[in-house]
């Protein structure tokens, strides 16, 4: 059976995502070039097990997923959209594992564990190691501006969905916009 | 016993050398820096990170048979600090941590040597940090090793005893108070006598 909308499950994980992400990616613009102090450092902190929350989120979302296919896009969207839909969606699902990853690996190879809520501690990948340390830094912020370009990209697609093609795309998302 | 003068550890040693009982008894008195380390680890939300210090000097006589005769001094050179990240390391030179424009070193200065049984025993001193001098014990182990007497050991120091790290840093829940401090010393014998 084809569903036509998306299941309450898939909705709340879908905006719980949104709100990390958008959560974390400002705290971390903010919090790299505080000055050291008691505040970075909770702030760092905050930011690691929320990024850590993201990732076991992500893995719930791609677990919930695997179970329920989601609803067909409409039949009216010319090929190369739909394409590039199922492509961008790829590549968020990508950043969203690849960024908690390259921040955990980061934290590890400058030196500071992850410990989740100061309570589950997180093995470290990666032995001290400054130099792959910035790196990852490095890589940790290109990951996430990428990933800022591609929600730009999700969200202008899904309002032009909403406002130009007037069809359901956005509304299976956000019920209290569905047209009747 | 004058062994706490700060004398150059050449002299110290014959003078150690000379002045050493029994026969048999060997007397470890020349530090040997490179194989020396002194670590810390200071707990940061609730996580652990590791530090160091790259140069110290140390000062010291032991003999195995006779460790209540036993001293140590140590000076240790704040600026060789590695904190964990250059953040901290910034940071840790400034008038809130160390204030190392004007207390650039810490020292430590033995007051006794207590066996405790099989290679456990306990140092007792005066630790010096930032103008504050408190008393601290830390249990080591000594073992002997190619032909060096290797000291490990450590201790707790809570760092606001030393007003190390106070304004907005005194508050422990970010960098706690208890900062573990372990050493590993290593000295070969004092110069053989004559």
């Amino acid at each position: 059976m084809s569903a036509t909308r998306y299941t309450p499950t898939a909705i709340a994980l879908h905006w719980l995502m949104a709100v990390l992400l958008v959560g974390l990616f400002g705290v971390g613009l903010y919090m790299h070039d505080l000055p050291l102090s008691p505040w970075k450092l909770r702030v760092y902190s905050w930011h690691k097990w929320a990024g850590v929350t993201a990732f076991a989120l992500v893995l719930a979302r791609l677990a919930w997923r695997l179970g329920h296919r989601p609803p067909a896009l409409p039949a009216a969207m010319p090929a190369w959209q739909q394409r590039a839909a199922h492509g961008l969606h790829h590549l968020l699902y990508l950043l969203m594992l690849a960024i908690p990853l390259s921040g955990w690996l980061m934290s590890s190879a400058l030196g500071f564990q992850t410990v989740w809520f100061g309570v589950l501690p997180l093995p470290d990948l990666l032995a001290k190691d400054k130099e792959l340390g910035e790196t990852l830094k490095l890589v940790h912020m290109s990951l996430n501006f990428g990933l800022a370009a591609l929600v730009v990209a999700h969200v202008g697609a899904a309002v032009k969905h909403h406002l130009i093609d007037r069809d359901d795309i956005l509304s299976r998302m956000l019920p209290f916009l569905a047209r009747r | 016993m004058t062994l706490l003068r700060p004398a150059p550890t050449l002299f110290l040693a014959l003078l150690l050398g000379a002045s050493a009982g029994s026969a048999g008894a060997t007397e470890f008195g020349l530090f040997q820096p490179e194989k020396s380390s002194l670590t810390f680890v200071s707990k940061q939300m609730g996580v652990p990170v590791d530090g160091k210090f790259k140069k110290f000097a140390a000062t010291l006589a032991f003999d195995p048979a006779r460790p209540a005769a036993a001293s140590a001094k140590f000076d240790l050179d704040l600026a060789s600090i590695d904190a964990g990240s250059k953040d901290a390391n910034d940071e840790v030179v400034g008038k809130a941590w160390f204030n190392l424009k004007a207390f650039p070193t810490a020292s430590f200065v033995s007051t006794a040597v207590k066996p405790l049984g099989g290679d456990k025993y306990e140092l007792a001193g005066k630790l010096s940090i930032k103008g504050k001098t408190q008393d601290v014990t830390a249990p080591f182990v000594f073992r002997q090793e190619g032909g060096n007497g290797v000291f490990d050991g450590g201790f707790v120091l809570k760092r606001l005893d030393f007003a190390v790290g106070d304004g907005i840093w005194s508050d422990v829940s970010a960098v706690a108070n208890e900062v573990q401090i372990k050493f590993r010393i290593v000295a070969a014998p004092a110069a053989p006598r004559k």
